[in-house]
């Protein structure tokens, strides 16, 4: 059969293809793939199959160093995601992925949009979503486009989230100038399964029918991931890329979907996400080895006289393929009409592993599916140590005089928006819905409870959170990738949680620089080595390069999002102190740790030094310790060390819990700016009543680890003495409000920091 | 003595309130589809929270015109519970079951946060459990949730003491400090003509265990169960 050309479409030339982003020797090779001149339509679909943001093209040979086993590894990379055993026959399902170009072009959608297509990540695997999460990164909101940008997002984020009914538990937001022409927005979902019942990506069973279901294909988001694989210049006008999403519709077809997985009428499903209809069909067949034949008269389509190139282009959201079992179409039809969804028989799995697309009785395409699939190009892109680092790095905190009034730098801290608390961002979400939540945003991780099938209690709850200090990443990306795992098992340790597995959300500049492409291997480094140490291996994952814009990339951004189990009868902790009297204990040391801190960038404007040095075995043997000492239940509350360090933490913990705290400590050496404001990791502030003072010191000194009583919770001022001289006394209120209003007042400011 | 719940396209706290009758309050309930028009074996229906319609046009102005509101209307004449949460309260709003109009929150937001209410009328099945003047905590999750309403209704719902709950402080007291979404008089929940229709904004299902928090909303539930059953024996 030979492949129709269509006179009035452009003739395809290596020119062409260079305007589709490929490369001389992509065109040629695509060319040796189909064996002759690709069509129009097949050019498309190289373009966005081979696009970095599918292919992971620069990526790949990376990857594959993470850690992805573990026994509690009940499904690696690969799928659409990955999963974590959580007992009695369930499992977590998530993932975390890149929304940041349509973001930035069109925040409310871009946002919404990447919300969308991480919840089709994880229900088309058989789960139910229950919470997100989100990680964004802006310049900062003195300027009036930041804080456009920020408002849009979280209102797309929000209206998303909290229409589809999913709770939006937790996130991060940081602001730093490195980010103004590039935001980054992450928005990570977890699901739960029951682990004998999950659904891959698969096109399984010569003659099935393909079946195309939920919204109808529209002309939105045509070649939305080539795109977002290249960096923006000047003044470009994007917006026809970015997709327009309708939480309605996924509500509707995240129920129809979980109605369809009940019972057993599909071989495989997979959403339609980047490069739509092209990605999906084109993985389920190369999974599964079998090819797949399309009629595309046949596509539910929104507007008249769509051509064979648009549809199979088209990112028109709330989409999904799925195979079914033969006889079945009519009860996969039902389920989709009681919800007002399209569903059509589109094709059929075939056994001859082409990509066969038919339109108007004419073939239009037919492409080697594995080929392009799995043989898309892989770089080993050069790399080199970014000259900059040397000078960065060489800075030495030492040089800079301390500051004279302690109390000034803890509240500009506290006002900081990295550090201020983002009650106006979680605020607008949705937290709460699906009954749930047990610790809501604002501490260190989300904690929700986890139900059977029949909704009731197991006893077990699910901790969840995301993190990533890029200024730490940009100093020495391999520590700065280990510290972000590191901090995320401590948020999961402090809320009570055991660490399960992660997924990564590599946001980087763009990789044809070798510096970049450096930054790149040492984040996949370091994170290897952290998840290895902390027994979190890598589940899922998502690469966004080219976060560039003239020459300007952004720090260096692995996002990590990690899941962990609160059991054993362990209740979830959280970071607020809680009653008068209670003792206030610091585990682990501080060390002269302020190389690319928070103080050093709000107080000084420096984002020098370098970063905290991480001991990975140091870091297990605390989480281990601390994890022990919430297993006698005398734990109250429990907070890690981050960015502010201790001054910040303990502050935290009495804003959160409406109480002060009166603490005293030694310097050891140390100077007054070290022992406040230093970032060493595997830190934590936690309390516990006086009465059980003996239990916390013998369960403590048994593990080994270093920890000092430093006070107490107690009065309404939070107060810090070194050395026995008082040199933090702030009043909880002001302290309070600083850190509750900061972000509000800057945007009904219009200005500040 | 089963507790209907009806399921628009978009609800999204169908399953919470289900969860909390049948499995915290021990009650029987089922869901109802939005097509459906039958309510024979149903003592009480509850219109939940969430985006029905994806809440477009205005919140609830599609659901009014869905086949089961006509049945959920003469069942509401009948005298028999009806109870809207959330977007069911704007669902009976624009249904014409309770007078008035939930517009965008004061400040443009959507608001979700743990909320201290006044419970001002206990003489209802939702509200026996709870004493007069009671500070409960039900969370509140909307974009529009400003009630408004004439000023002859706004007087007409406080002379016939049909406002169930108010927005106000830890210690009762009603301000606009107190007032989250620019309601008018506060008002967080009113009655229809009699004490078996009410609608509110808050979710009392979010507050209804132990692990959630106080647990205050349990009763809302348990108290409707408990009337059902005493109607029943």
């Amino acid at each position: 059969m030979s492949v129709y050309l269509n006179p009035d479409e452009p003739e395809v030339t290596a020119g062409l293809g260079a305007e589709f982003g490929l490369t001389a020797d992509e065109y040629k090779t695509a060319c040796e793939i189909v064996g002759r001149t690709p069509t129009w339509t097949e050019l498309g679909i190289f373009s966005v199959m081979w696009s970095e943001h599918c292919s992971y093209k620069s990526s790949r040979v990376h990857l594959k160093r993470l850690p992805t086993e573990g026994p509690q590894v009940v499904l690696g990379p690969g799928e659409n995601a990955g999963a974590v055993d959580i007992g009695d026959g369930l499992c977590a399902v998530f993932k975390m992925e890149s929304h940041n170009h349509p973001s930035f072009i069109e925040p409310v959608q871009g946002a919404a949009t990447g919300v969308g297509g991480i919840l089709r990540d994880v229900f088309t695997m058989g789960a139910r979503p229950v919470a997100l999460l989100n990680s964004l990164r802006f310049g900062s909101l003195s300027r009036p486009q930041n804080r456009y940008l920020f408002s849009h997002v979280v209102e797309g984020i929000s209206h998303y989230g909290n229409c589809v009914g999913v709770p939006t538990v937790g996130g991060e937001v940081y602001f730093n100038d490195i980010y103004n022409q590039n935001c980054l927005v992450n928005a990570m979902c977890v699901g739960i399964a029951r682990s004998d019942r999950l659904f891959m990506g698969v096109a399984k069973g010569v003659g099935n029918p393909v079946m195309y279901v939920g919204a109808k294909t529209g002309r939105d988001g045509i070649h939305g991931a080539t795109m977002a694989s290249e960096e923006f210049g000047e003044n470009e006008e994007k917006r026809p890329t970015v997709q327009v999403g309708d939480p309605f519709t996924e509500k509707l077809l995240i129920e129809a979907c979980m109605e369809l997985m009940a019972q057993d009428h599909i071989e495989g499903i997979q959403d339609m996400g980047a490069a739509g209809l092209t990605s999906s069909s084109c993985e389920m067949a190369s999974r599964a080895g079998t090819g797949i034949e399309m009629i595309l008269d046949d596509v539910p389509c929104r507007e008249e006289g769509m051509t064979p190139y648009e549809m199979m282009l088209s990112e028109s959201q709330e989409r999904m393929l799925l195979v079914a079992r033969p006889g079945h179409e009519d009860a996969v039809r039902a389920i989709f009409e009681k919800w007002d969804l399209e569903a059509a028989v589109v094709g059929k799995v075939t056994d001859d592993g082409m990509l066969r697309l038919k339109f108007q009785g004419n073939t239009v395409c037919e492409i080697p599916v594995h080929p392009l699939a799995e043989q898309a190009p892989r770089y080993e892109r050069p790399m080199a140590v970014p000259e900059y680092l040397d000078a960065l790095q060489a800075f030495d905190p030492h040089s800079l005089a301390e500051p004279k009034d302690f109390n000034e730098v803890l509240l500009a801290l506290l006002a900081a928006p990295t550090i201020a608390s983002k009650e106006w961002v979680f605020g607008q979400y949705d937290h709460m819905v699906q009954v749930n939540t047990e610790v809501p945003p604002g501490s260190d991780a989300a904690v929700l409870r986890i139900r059977d099938e029949n909704g009731n209690d197991t006893g077990r709850h699910l901790a969840m959170t995301t993190d990533c200090n890029s200024r730490h990443c940009m100093l020495n990306p391999y520590t700065g990738a280990a510290l972000a795992v590191a901090e995320c098992a401590r948020n999961i340790v402090a809320s009570g949680g055991r660490p399960l597995g992660i997924t990564d959300c590599m946001n980087f500049g763009n990789p044809e620089r070798p510096d970049i492409m450096w930054q790149f291997a040492m984040a996949v480094e370091g994170i290897s080595d952290a998840c290895k140490a902390l027994d979190a291996p890598v589940v899922s994952g998502n690469v966004s390069l080219y976060n560039e814009t003239l020459g300007q990339g952004i720090y260096p951004t692995p996002t990590i999002g990690m899941v962990g189990i609160v059991e054993n009868g362990r209740s979830p902790v959280t970071a607020s102190f809680k009653d008068d009297g209670d003792i206030i204990v610091l585990v682990g040391t501080t060390a002269d740790d302020l190389g690319g801190s928070e103080y050093l960038a709000v107080w000084h404007s420096r984002e020098q030094g370098l970063p905290p040095q991480l001991d990975l075995t140091r870091a297990r043997a605390t989480n281990d310790a601390v994890l022990k000492l919430m297993d006698t239940g005398c734990v109250k509350s429990c907070h890690d060390l981050a960015e502010g360090g201790l001054a910040v933490a303990l502050a935290e913990s009495a804003i959160g819990g409406r109480i002060g705290c009166q603490v005293g400590i030694e310097s050891n050496g140390l100077r007054r700016d070290e022992v406040l404001f230093s970032e060493s990791p595997s830190r934590f502030i936690l309390t516990v009543s006086p009465a059980n003072r003996d239990v916390m010191t013998e369960t403590l000194t048994e593990s080994g680890v270093a920890f000092a009583e430093l006070g107490w919770v107690r009065g309404d001022r939070i107060q810090m003495g070194i050395d026995r001289k008082l040199t933090v006394d702030v009043a909880l209120a002001a302290a309070a409000d600083t850190f509750k209003n900061s972000i509000a007042k800057t945007l009904e400011g219009g200005a500040g920091s | 003595m089963t507790i209907g719940i009806v399921v628009f396209p978009g609800s999204n706290c169908d399953h919470d309130v289900h969860h909390v009758i049948t499995a915290v309050s021990g009650g029987e309930a089922r869901f109802l589809w939005h097509k459906d028009t039958d309510l024979s074996g149903i003592s009480a229906v509850v219109l939940p929270g969430g985006f029905s319609y994806g809440d477009y046009l205005r919140c609830g102005a599609i659901a009014r015109v869905s086949p089961i509101m006509g049945e959920v209307k003469r069942f509401a004449a009948q005298g028999r519970p009806v109870v809207g949460i959330c977007n069911g309260f704007q669902v009976m709003v624009e249904s014409g079951i309770l007078p008035g109009a939930l517009v965008r929150n004061r400040d443009l937001r959507f608001i979700c946060q743990p909320q201290t209410l006044v419970v001002e009328q206990t003489d209802s099945p939702y509200t026996s459990g709870y004493a007069p003047g009671q500070v409960v905590n039900f969370p509140i999750a909307h974009a529009d949730g400003n009630y408004s309403a004439s000023p002859d209704t706004l007087r007409m719902l406080e002379s016939e003491g049909r406002v169930a709950f108010r927005y106000a402080a830890a210690d009762g007291t009603v301000s606009d400090a107190t007032n989250p979404n620019g309601s008018a008089g506060n008002i967080a929940g009113i009655f229809g003509d009699t004490r078996n229709v009410l609608g509110l904004m808050p979710h009392p299902e979010r507050n209804a265990e132990a692990a959630l928090g106080d647990g205050a909303g349990r009763a809302f539930f348990d108290g409707l169960v408990a009337h059902l059953q005493g109607a029943s024996a």
